[in-house]
């Protein structure tokens, strides 16, 4: 049974629902023409795009493949391809 | 000691928030209701209650903040009428589904178009699948009442759902009447300080509230609800009772109340305060040896279909009086709700009073006299004027 008015109590349990598996098609980052300019990270409306060790990544199990990202990449480094199963 | 003021509906309704010492109150003026949140704001501006009081941009904003409110865990109180409530109509299902106990006062006033700021019950019928608790006053000392067992039936852990109280716009919200008072004290003890174990605000604990409920869990929420309306019976009955037995006042068993219907075989049903006009007449006929019986309706939501048909167990001729209409099927909804379940007897609907119509004693006689003659499941529009 649901909660009482359908309350969460378990702070960060979104985190357990990924939201990947919804994705028709993936963009595909190429680190080599990447600038870093950030603008995928900050435009992510997931917030899936991170950076670490000075790279930007993109974590699959929560892009929707909206590809916001691909648009706000000034140098085209953000390609799509269709997302295979 | 208690103490009697000669009082408005809308002030009655005021006064029991105040009593029951509301923590917010957020609220926007609409005829007639206007008068009950300008008396809380006053309440509040002069120090006579601590509270929270939101001034919002619309009864959307009005619900909405409500909501809020009471999500964090504070008791919390709003107003509204007609156009009103229909435009709180969407976030009523979340205060519903959210299991907030808001208690709202609503004006009773028919809907556009044409404009018309009068009387009928349209606007909390059409309201009916929200998910709200609906009760429905007499007369203003019912208003009170009712406003002070609402918060205790909304909070109860069994129910833990948004309550709306129902007086007819004008013909109560801005008619006086002597209307007792309890102390303050003896209300607060009647109700008890509300302490939510399922929604309240703690940093410490964070939750969140009004979440996304995919086709995995809407359906158990709704059921959820009927489930906590089928408590609500019991609760209702109740609370009443303690309030009765507290503040020496009853009305039924809380959810019906029934008028001579012992003897009666032509027996009205109605809501609200056309109860008081049709009690007079079943008392000035009672004299001449006429009995005409009245079973009233005080709380609508949940409908209390069991208590309904044994009340009726005597009655051969049943007028059901509807002060709203569904159109397209030519009934009123307290005669949808309830013909269906008095199978093995005569009902006829009477729409009466749409928009302010006047109702009057004649009015009552004329029902009780057509009932017998009339045909089963026929709708009579009471004074209507056809060319
Ligand atoms: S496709 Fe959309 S969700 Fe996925 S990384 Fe790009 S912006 Fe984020
Ligand atoms: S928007 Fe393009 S260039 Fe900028 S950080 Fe993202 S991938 Fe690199």
């Amino acid at each position: 049974m649901v909660n009482t008015g359908t309350i969460i109590y378990e702070p960060g349990s979104s985190a357990n629902n990924k939201t990947g598996s919804w994705r028709v098609f993936k963009p595909v980052l190429d680190q080599d023409k990447c600038v870093k300019c950030e603008n995928c990270y900050i435009f992510c409306p997931e917030g899936c795009i991170q950076e670490k060790d000075g790279k930007f990544e993109i974590d699959y199990d929560y892009c929707k493949g909206c590809l916001i990202c691909e648009k706000e990449c000034p140098v085209k480094a953000i390609k799509t391809e269709r997302e295979e199963k | 000691m208690s103490e009697v003021k000669v009082i408005t509906g809308t002030s009655a309704a005021a006064e029991a928030a105040k009593l029951a010492d509301v923590d917010v109150i957020a609220a926007y003026p609409i005829t007639p209701q206007t008068t009950c949140v300008e008396k809380l704001a006053d309440f509040v501006a002069n120090g006579e209650l601590d509270a929270e009081y939101i001034k919002v941009e619309s009864e959307h904003s009005a619900m909405s903040a409500s909501i809020a409110a009471s999500a964090t865990g504070a008791r919390t109180f709003t107003a509204t009428s007609s156009q009103g409530l229909a435009l709180m109509h969407e976030v009523l299902f979340a205060a519903a589904g959210m299991r907030v106990p808001v208690v709202m006062m609503n004006a009773n006033r028919a809907l556009s178009a044409p404009i018309n700021i009068w009387n009928d019950q349209q606007d909390s019928l059409s309201q009916r699948d929200t998910g709200w608790i609906q009760l429905y006053a007499e007369d203003n000392q019912e208003v009170l009442d009712l406003v002070i067992q609402a918060f205790k039936i909304a909070e109860d852990e069994k129910v833990l759902l948004p309550v709306m109280v129902n007086l007819d716009g004008f013909i109560l919200t801005h008619t006086v009447e002597p209307v007792t008072l309890p102390k303050r004290e003896t209300v607060l003890d009647f109700i008890g300080t509300y302490e939510p174990k399922h929604a309240y605000l703690d940093p410490k604990k964070p939750m969140t509230q009004g979440a996304l409920g995919d086709p995995n869990y809407y359906m158990e929420t709704r059921y959820a609800i009927e489930t906590a309306m089928r408590n609500a019976e019991k609760v209702i009955a109740d609370v009443h009772d303690a309030f009765a037995e507290k503040f020496n006042r009853a009305y039924g068993n809380g959810l019906i109340e029934s008028y001579n219907l012992e003897k009666a075989e032509n027996v009205i049903i109605a809501m609200g305060s056309i109860c008081g006009t049709i009690k007079d007449m079943i008392d000035l006929k009672k004299k001449e040896g006429v009995e005409i019986g009245l079973l009233k309706i005080r709380c609508y939501r949940p409908l209390p279909v069991e208590m309904i048909k044994d009340a009726l167990k005597n009655a051969k001729n049943v007028a059901i009086l509807d002060k709203s209409i569904s159109l397209g099927m030519n009934k009123g909804a307290i005669y949808a709700d309830v013909a269906s379940h008095l199978k093995d007897k005569k009902t006829v609907n009477y729409i009466v009073g749409l928009g302010g119509r006047d109702i009057t004693s004649e009015d009552i006689l004329g029902i009780y006299a057509d009932v017998e003659t009339s045909e089963d499941g026929k709708t009579n529009w009471v004074g209507l004027k056809e060319e």
